[in-house]
This record gives C-alpha cells, structure tokens and sequence, in this order.
C-alpha cells in the first residue's frame, strides 16, 4: 500500500518533470517548425542556434553578471539579427540552386552548424560550462508534495506565454499574416507586393529569436558546451515531425508529447536509453501517419 | 477482335468529390482515341488510372484481355502500357540519351542494346542532334518530344499522351501531330488527352467526350464536335475553343 | 556518339588504373608513419564515402545514418572474434552480409519516407543503434572490446609491425567501391538509380520498381560500408560504440562525396582527397589550443561548395571539356 503511494508519487512527479520539459522542448523547436512551414526547409543548423544562445546567455551573465531571465530578451534580440543574417546570407542562395537542390539546402545549413560548432570550440573551448548562481537555478517548488524545479517551471511558462503571443502575432498583425500568405501561396504573395525575400528573412529571425528564448532558459539548467545542441536538435526534429511538419502549434503539442514520453521512457528504461523512448515514438509516428500526430492536410 | 483497352464502370472518388462515374471506354487496336472534355471533366483522373498510378474506387480496367485493377504502374508497363506526363517529368540531371535508355531497359537487358534502342528512339521522334545534351537543358518542346521518346523506347502496345499538344507554337504542334500519326503507322495504339478541341480532332479516328466524370458522347470527331451536348458542355467553359 | 560513350568509360578505367598503381607505390616514397596513417584514412574514406554515394548520390536517398552499417561491421567481425574466434575475413562478410539485411528491413518502412523525414529517420535509427550498443553488456557496452593483437598475421589480418598491410587492404577495397560504382553506373540498376532520384513516378511509369531500386542500393552500399568498418575495427584493434558508430562517421562518408560531387564516379575519392589530409593536418599541426580548426574549414568548405557548386568539384572538369567541346 505505502509502497504503491511512492510509485504513484514517482510517476506523477516524473509526468510533472515530463510535461515542464515538453514545452521547452516544443519552445525549442517552434522555431524549426516556423521556418519549415514558411518555406518547406529545414534548418539543420537548429541546435548550433540554441548552443550560441546558451553562450549568449552565459557570457552575458559572466561578464555583467545579468541574470538569465533578465538577458533573455537580450538575447531573443540578438538571435533574431543572426537568424536573418544567416537567411541572407546563405539560405536565400540555397534556395536558388536548379542541380541538387534537396542536397544543397540539407548541407549549407548542416556546413554552417559544422562551422558555428568549431567556432565555439575554438573561441569557447570544448569545456563545460555552466551558469553557478542565478535567481532561479536550483531552486524548486513543491505543489502537493511534487516538486518542481523552477528553472523548468518558468521555463514552461516562458513557453506557453511565447506561444500565445505567436498566437496573437500570426492572426493579428500584418506581418504575421504576411507570414501565413507565404505560407499558403508564395507566388500570389509576390503579386501582392509583398517582398518575399524580407518576409522570409523576418520569419527566420522570428524562428531564431524563440530558440534564443529557449536558450536562455537552457543555460540556466543545463550544462553549456561545444556540441550541446546536437542533442536538442534531434528532439526538435523529433517534435516538429510529430506535430506535423511546419504547424507551429503542432510543435507546442509535439513538444509535451515528447516531453511526456522521455519521462516515462526513463521510468522503464535505463537512464541512458531514455532517448530511445522519442526516437522510437518518431519512428513510429512517420511510418504510421507520415504527415505528423497533429499535422493537418 | 477484342479491344486493347477497356474500362469497366469505373469510378474514383476523392472524398466526396465524384472525378469519374461509371466510366465505360475502349480502345481498339491501331486507333487513335482522343480523351477529350473541359477543364474538370475527369480526363486527367482517367488517364492516371489507366496508367496505373492509384486503382480506381469501383470497377475494373483491362489492358491486352487481362485484368490490371490492381497493377502498378511499373507493371503495366511491362505489359505495354506508355506514358507521358502532362506537367513534364523529365530525368533533369541525366542525358537525353540516358533518359530514353531507362524506358529502353524495360525489353533489353544488355546494355548495350538499351544504348542502340534509345538512339533509333531518338532517331524516331527527331532528338538524334539533342542526345548527348542534359535534359534539364532542353527547350519545353523538346522535353514534350522527350517525354514521347522516353515511353516510346519502353516499345508499348498503347502510348497514353497527356496533353503533349497544349502550348505548342502553331509549327511545334503540327510536328507533334506528325509524331503521332508516325507512332500509329509504327503499330501503337494511342490514347490522347487534349483539352483543346481544334488540336486533336484531325487527328484523331474517334474522340470520346468527357464533362462531369461521365462519358458525354463518343463517336467519330466530324460528329462530334457538331453534337449539341458537346457544345453546349464547351461553351460552359470560358477557357475553351468553341469548334 | 556510341563510340563516345565507351570511350569515356574506358578513359575513365584507365585513369583509375594509373591512379591505383600510383597509390600502391606511394609506400616506397612514404616511409613516415604519420603520413601513412593519413593515407590509409584517407583510402578507407574514400572506399567509405564512394559506398554511400550509391545510395545517396545516385539513388539520392540522403543517408545520414550510415554509422549505423560501419558499427555493425565493427562489432560483427570483433564479437565473432573475441567471443568465437572466427577469422576477421569471415567476421568482415558475415558483417557486411548483416548490414546489407539491416539495410533491407530497415528499407521496408524508410523508403515510404520522402524528404526530410527521411534523412532523419536514419538519423535518429543510427542513434538508436548508437544507445543500444552503448547499454549491451555482452558486447562491452560503452567500454567496447579491445582485440588482442599476437604478432603480425595475415589469417587474423593484424599487424604490429608495418601498417602496409593495412594501407593495401585499404587501397583494395576503395579500388573495389570505386568499381563496382564504376561498373553499376552503365547497368540497368545505376540508370534506375539515377531515374529513381530525379523522378520517382517518371521512373515508375517507365518500369522501374522504385522501392525495389532503393533497397538494391541500400543493400550494396550498407554491404560495402560495413567492410570498412571491420577494417578500421582490425586497423584500430580497440573499438566501442562512439569510436565506430558514433554521428562523425555518418557526417565524413557524406562529406567527401558532397564536396567533390554527390552522384559522380570520381565525386567520392577526389572530396576525400582533399577533406581528409585537410582534417588531420589541421589538427595536428594547429594542436589543442586551435582545436575546433579543422571543423571550421570544412563546415566554411562545405557550405561554399553546396551555395557554388552544387554539383561538386568534379563540375569543374566536366565544365572546362564542356567548354573545350563547343570550340
């Protein structure tokens, strides 16, 4: 009897964990989503995008010692200029290749993530570093005997709140519905006057600025290195074929599901294998219904 | 004789839209049948089903007394069934001769003869000059004409041609015309997809009428074009031709 | 035109040819093992990269999961090694033959995949393998398996002494990628390849069995992929998950072929001729303090290459002679 109430105790607090981790996770990979749905490519630069947010976020709390939840507009703000830059700069070329072009958009953007994860190798050093003492790091709230820790906690709630606003921004201002035109029809968007080449520039900085978000929230929990978004950037595409590429609420939904699965997969599994819980989830998801759990069309 | 082709009370349907009712048509050997009708009529979804590309909801589809309902469309083509594409498909990174010596490998498993069937194919529809060319490099009616050599080099019994007469300049389309009587006279059976009406009928040893997924009228094009249900079916789309 | 044509691939043999007969000599010149080491990577890369240019190159099915077969030739030949004793030539077919037949039933479900979801599904499958072999105690899970090395012996293909035999195993088997490529390329497979990448339904409607296309190519380059990693297995006499399955290796077979043209016969071995000897110098000349160097230079290469010349550094060639011919 006792020994049940621990267990139940055990899921419901690892369910809780699950679910806080899942919309960071769907905040990750909205970004991804947005892009795709906005113009059919994958950023497989994703993760290195959350990584130089991490250091972003860390550098800016090292130096000026800004708390996290204080720099991460900053660096919202910061990610939204290079995601643009990287549009401009690269993206938009590879867009224009006639030969290969599903290799050529696949590798200039998997190349830039090669180069940005040297570069924070080089500048940064392969070591780990982590951000010792912010206002929330560490601490945790208990809620009916769950604890929950507040990086997590606040984390989760940063997300729901960027989506509301992604929300709000996407059905009621101009450039949101901009966004969705181009979405639906690129070519009756040019006849409309709409200058393609900035609504996609402004749709990857938007894409960038939320992982930014998502990485400042990161560093506060989470160990900041080299390579670090590798890993994230899997789970992200996890969720966004989940939530069927390219639906940005798609990815909100992916992102708990996925959340939710790595928890119970770790109840299971060893604690090394609980990422073979998502990548079994993907799997199964794509050969079942190719378009994604949540995708529409 | 029996005919080449038949279908049997086919239907398709999307979700709750209709594309083709109850379709009964045949082909006979040699001829040319054109598939004609205005824009939604469910030419194109007939076409896709005889060329095997998704099975139809209802009714069977004959080709050479056999029964291919369920028949891939790699498989029909091993049985003779050739086709074009109405939006072109051409192999954009290989040769012109590469792109015919694919079809050609339907019947010849050495290479080399692939290799020599692909160039008479190419002799055939006048592309000979354009074979070492990439096909991405074409102008759009030599990739129509490629389209023909392609399905021609898999030396069907019935070659399937999906609007390769729409959008030609006046000269194109009247060697296009030549193409095709030179494919009957070669002893294949052409099925023609046409939306322009004036294109095809001269061509053409019956045309059969499609408009809202049923067959309309069938018969030889002179009576045809002068029945009343074609035209009056015609002259309720603004983009036709009126006859 | 037809004479063209055979002449070209003649030409192309004979180029080969030299070329083989070149590398097999370079031995008598090189006499540094460093430098050594660095060919017989850059051979083993070479034979790696033209075997998944056959799936990914000319059947344009972008693997990036192919550590997968390279582990699993790894562990098969050193399981049935250290657990059985059987000789590493049999180890280095029997994990050839398994991957081919990973490759297939993984094929089964995959190739209904397009796109994007396809190239992360071999992703995430070869992480998959990549924990599973991280948590399988038998198999020395994340401390792998050390092979013992008694003395130079050809039976047991291992060597303390000299790494030559290593660099001609190495040399055989990039011969042997680059000619069945070679050979493929002129058969009805390699033009149902070539068919199946640009077009899939143009393919289908001329009678070619696309799915059945894509498992032949996936079954020919995980076979040849997993020969290689029994050879690195041999060459390294240690391995564990990461060093033989780990997400690098799926990354540097892709990398040669892109670079020096994907879906091209000489595409592979030209790329790993330059990234390769370009990666190790890096390191070991610009040392700890540069590290992150020498992915700096080929992530800048790579994205360069991909915006400028999607069609690989052999497109320069192919463009010169274009523009030689026309005059």
């Amino acid at each position: 009897m006792g020994e049940d109430a621990v267990t139940a105790q055990a899921i419901i607090q690892s369910l809780a964990s699950g679910l806080l981790m899942g919309l960071l996770y769907g905040l990750i990979a909205v970004g991804l989503a947005l892009i795709f749905g906005l113009m059919d490519v994958v950023n497989f630069a994703h993760g290195e995008f959350l990584m130089i947010a991490m250091y972003a976020t860390f550098f800016l709390f090292a130096f000026f010692a800004i708390d996290p939840l204080l720099s991460a507009p900053l660096v919202a703000a910061a990610l939204f200029i290079f995601g643009a830059v990287v549009y401009l700069l690269i993206v938009r070329f590879a867009m224009r290749a006639k030969a290969n072009a599903g290799m050529v958009q696949i590798f200039s953007t998997f190349g830039l993530a090669i180069v940005m994860r040297g570069l924070a190798q080089f500048f940064f050093t392969p070591d780990y570093r982590s951000i010792p003492q912010s206002w929330l790091g560490g601490k945790t709230v208990s809620v009916a005997g769950i604890f929950l820790p507040e990086p997590q906690l606040i984390g989760a709630l940063v997300s729901i709140a960027a989506f509301a606003g992604l929300y709000f921004f996407i059905n009621r201002t101009d450039f949101g519905r901009a966004l969705e035109a181009t979405r639906e029809d690129p070519g009756a968007v040019a006849l409309v006057g709409i200058d393609k080449n900035r609504v996609f520039a402004l749709g990857w900085g938007l894409g960038a600025a939320l992982v930014g978000l998502a990485g400042a929230i990161m560093a506060v929990f989470f160990y900041i290195y080299p390579d670090v978004g590798a890993s994230f950037a899997l789970i992200a595409y996890v969720t966004v074929a989940l939530g069927g590429f390219g639906s940005v609420f798609g990815a909100f939904a992916g992102g708990i599901v996925v959340g939710l699965v790595e928890a119970v997969t770790a109840l299971v599994l060893p604690p090394s294998l609980k990422s073979v819980g998502i990548y079994a989830v993907y799997l199964l998801v794509v050969f079942i219904r190719p378009r994604g759990l949540f995708g529409s069309m | 004789m029996t005919a080449l082709l038949e279908t049997r009370g086919v239907w398709q349907r999307f979700g709750g839209l209709v594309a083709n009712s109850d379709v009964s048509i045949s082909v006979g050997r040699g001829e040319i049948v054109g598939l004609i009708g205005p824009n939604g009529a469910g030419k194109s979804t007939l076409f896709n089903l005889i060329a095997g590309v998704l099975p139809p909801t209802q009714g069977s589809i004959w080709f050479d007394g056999q029964d291919v309902t369920r028949m891939r469309a790699a498989e029909r083509c091993q049985l003779g069934v050739g086709r074009t594409f109405q939006v072109v498909k051409s192999f954009e990174t290989m040769t012109v001769v590469d792109n015919v010596i694919v079809g050609a490998l339907v019947r010849n498993t050495v290479m080399r003869e692939a290799r020599r069937k692909a160039y008479e194919v190419l002799d055939f529809t006048g592309l000979a000059a354009r074979a070492e060319v990439l096909a991405s490099d074409l102008v759009p009616a030599e990739k129509r004409r490629l389209e023909v050599a392609r399905a021609l080099a898999t030396e069907p019994k019935l070659l399937l041609l999906d609007e390769v007469l729409t959008g030609l300049t006046p000269t194109e389309a009247q060697t296009g015309v030549a193409l095709v009587r030179k494919v009957r006279d070669a002893g294949i059976t052409v099925l023609m997809v046409e939306h322009v009406m004036e294109i095809v009928m001269p061509l053409v040893d019956r045309a059969i009428v499609l408009d809202l997924g049923k067959v309309l009228v069938e018969g030889k094009p002179t009576e045809v074009v002068r029945d009343p249900k074609v035209i009056s079916a015609y002259l309720g789309d603004r983009h036709a031709v009126s006859a | 035109m037809d004479k063209n044509f055979a002449a070209r691939r003649r030409r192309d043999l004979i180029i080969a040819a030299v070329l083989a007969v070149m590398a097999a000599l370079a031995p008598l010149f090189v006499k540094d093992v460093y430098v050594q080491n660095i060919l017989i990577l850059t051979l083993m890369y070479a034979a790696l990269s033209q075997s998944w240019n056959i799936l990914s190159g000319y059947c344009g099915q972008i693997s990036l999961g192919h550590a997968l077969y390279f582990g699993i030739g790894a562990y098969t030949t050193e399981l049935l090694f250290t657990k059985f004793g059987v000789l590493p030539w049999f180890g280095m077919i029997s994990g050839g033959v398994i991957a081919a037949l990973i490759a297939m039933v993984l094929g089964y479900p995959f190739f209904r995949l397009r796109g994007h979801y396809f190239v992360i599904a071999t992703i995430v499958i070869a992480e998959i393998g990549l924990l599973l072999f991280q948590n399988w105690d038998w198999a020395g899970a994340a401390l792998g398996i050390t092979i013992p090395v008694r003395g130079d012996s050809w039976l047991k293909f291992q060597f303390l002494r000299s790494k030559l035999p290593y660099f001609y195993f190495a040399l055989a088997l990039c011969c042997l990628a680059w000619f069945v490529t070679w050979w493929l390329e002129d058969s009805k497979w390699g033009f149902w390849w070539r068919a199946v990448k640009d077009n899939p339904d143009a393919a289908e409607s001329l009678g070619v069995v696309v799915f059945n296309s894509k498992m032949g190519a996936a079954a020919v380059s995980a076979f040849l992929v997993a020969i290689g990693g029994a050879f690195y297995a041999q060459y390294l006499a240690y391995i564990d998950p990461e060093s033989v399955m780990g997400f690098q290796f799926s990354l540097l077979m892709a990398l040669p072929a892109v670079l020096g043209g994907i879906g091209t016969l000489w595409g592979a071995v030209l790329g790993a001729a330059i990234l390769i000897p370009m990666t190790e110098l890096t390191r070991s000349y610009i040392g700890g303090s540069g590290r992150g160097v020498d992915l700096i230079v080929y992530g800048t290469l790579i994205v360069l290459i991909s915006l400028a010349l999607p069609q690989g550094l052999v497109s320069l060639f192919s463009r010169a002679k274009a523009k030689g011919a026309t005059r």
